[in-house]
């Protein structure tokens, strides 16, 4: 299946967050080894120096690193894996409360939500 | 280094300009689209660099030759129509080309052939017309080439024969080649490209790197060209 993209944001943007997504899920998990380059980019539909450029930026964040003859892999440091899913969620977490408070909830409220959200599943799991 | 270059390259046919004093410098390793409107000069500029035609003033080198002869042997070129001898079957048309570029891959051309269920038994006027489509293209990507030059690869064909031609491109992306690829599609072809060249009335309006125009423009390139072309 090819992937797919958004208009008006550069694709390497849009690789990197899904493979940044990838890696934090631990659909790739720690130590995995990723694809080749021109693999994932036939997969993708995409440039071979497109994807070259997104997984240039996951090394440079620490998050793969290349093993010179054996190709790339996940990091196993759990503490730059920990960093990566803050940062990630603290987005979801932005999305979520921009469009709740467009729909007119207060910071409390939306507090009170999330806390009756984590309560319900709490009591789902006994 | 630049292994395409135009210096004030100009055509006239009579009294109308193709190519109007066009300056341009390509690189080996990209995959670079050449985009613009019907009549904007994109089939001109693929051809003189082909030496179907020659300047009217100004130049256009080749890996820093003038085309000719001796370019030919490291350019592969699809046309934007039918070029192959239409009553050869697939099966001679491989040894056309084996006789024909010291740089075709034959094995390779085979191997991207069986892949698509074809009988190279049948006569090449026989296929569909995706289906000659993508034999064409795979006798010009099956080349070892230092520059690929594709007249509208994709025009005119289905989805899948679309995605097979795209394809077949990235699978056979080489750092010492470029592939120009010429197109008003330039949707489907986006995700491929490196740079893109915009083409106006034979001026060139824009040359840019596709994520750089995308970021900088918060439009696909598909976008800002309908925008700037109102087409």
């Amino acid at each position: 299946m090819k992937w797919t993209f958004e208009n008006g944001i550069p694709i390497y943007l849009q690789i990197l967050g899904r493979l940044r997504t990838e890696i934090a899920s631990g659909a790739y998990p720690p130590g995995a080894k990723l694809p080749p380059v021109r693999e994932l980019a036939l997969e993708a539909g995409v440039n071979p120096n497109t994807m070259q450029r997104a997984f240039s930026e996951l090394e440079r964040d620490g998050l793969v690193y290349t093993q010179r003859t054996s190709g790339r892999f996940v990091t196993e440091d759990a503490e730059v894996l920990k960093e990566l899913r803050k940062n990630l969620s603290k987005d979801v977490i932005e999305e979520m409360c921009t469009r709740l408070m467009r729909l007119g909830l207060s910071r409390e409220e939306i507090r009170d939500a999330v806390e009756a959200w984590a309560e319900r599943m709490e009591s789902r799991k006994e | 280094m630049a292994v395409l270059e135009c210096m004030q390259l100009t055509k006239r046919y009579g009294n109308i300009t193709a190519l109007d004093h066009i300056n341009l410098s390509l690189e080996p390793g990209r995959i670079v689209g050449l985009v613009g409107p019907n009549g904007s000069g994109k089939t001109t500029l693929i051809k003189l660099a082909q030496h179907l035609l020659t300047p009217t003033e100004g130049h256009i080198l080749i890996g820093g030759m003038e085309p000719g002869a001796r370019t030919k042997g490291f350019v592969s070129y699809l046309p934007d129509r039918d070029f192959l001898p239409a009553w050869m079957n697939v099966e001679s048309m491989l040894d056309f080309y084996e006789d024909f570029y010291r740089d075709f891959d034959a094995g390779r051309a085979l191997q991207m052939l069986q892949a698509l269920d074809i009988d190279p038994r049948m006569a090449f006027k026989k296929l569909s017309k995706g289906n000659r489509e993508k034999v064409q293209l795979i006798m010009t990507m099956s080349r070892n080439a230092g520059i690929y030059l594709l007249d509208e690869p994709i025009a005119g064909v289905d989805p899948a024969a679309r995605d097979f031609i795209l394809r077949t491109i990235i699978s056979n992306y080489s750092e010492n080649a470029l592939v120009l690829i010429s197109t008003h599609l330039i949707a489907d072809v986006e995700p491929v490209l490196d740079e893109v060249v915009f083409l106006k009335q034979g001026h060139i309006e824009l040359h840019e790197n596709v994520d750089a125009l995308r970021g900088r423009t918060g439009m696909s390139v598909d976008g800002y060209f309908r925008e700037v072309y109102r087409c």
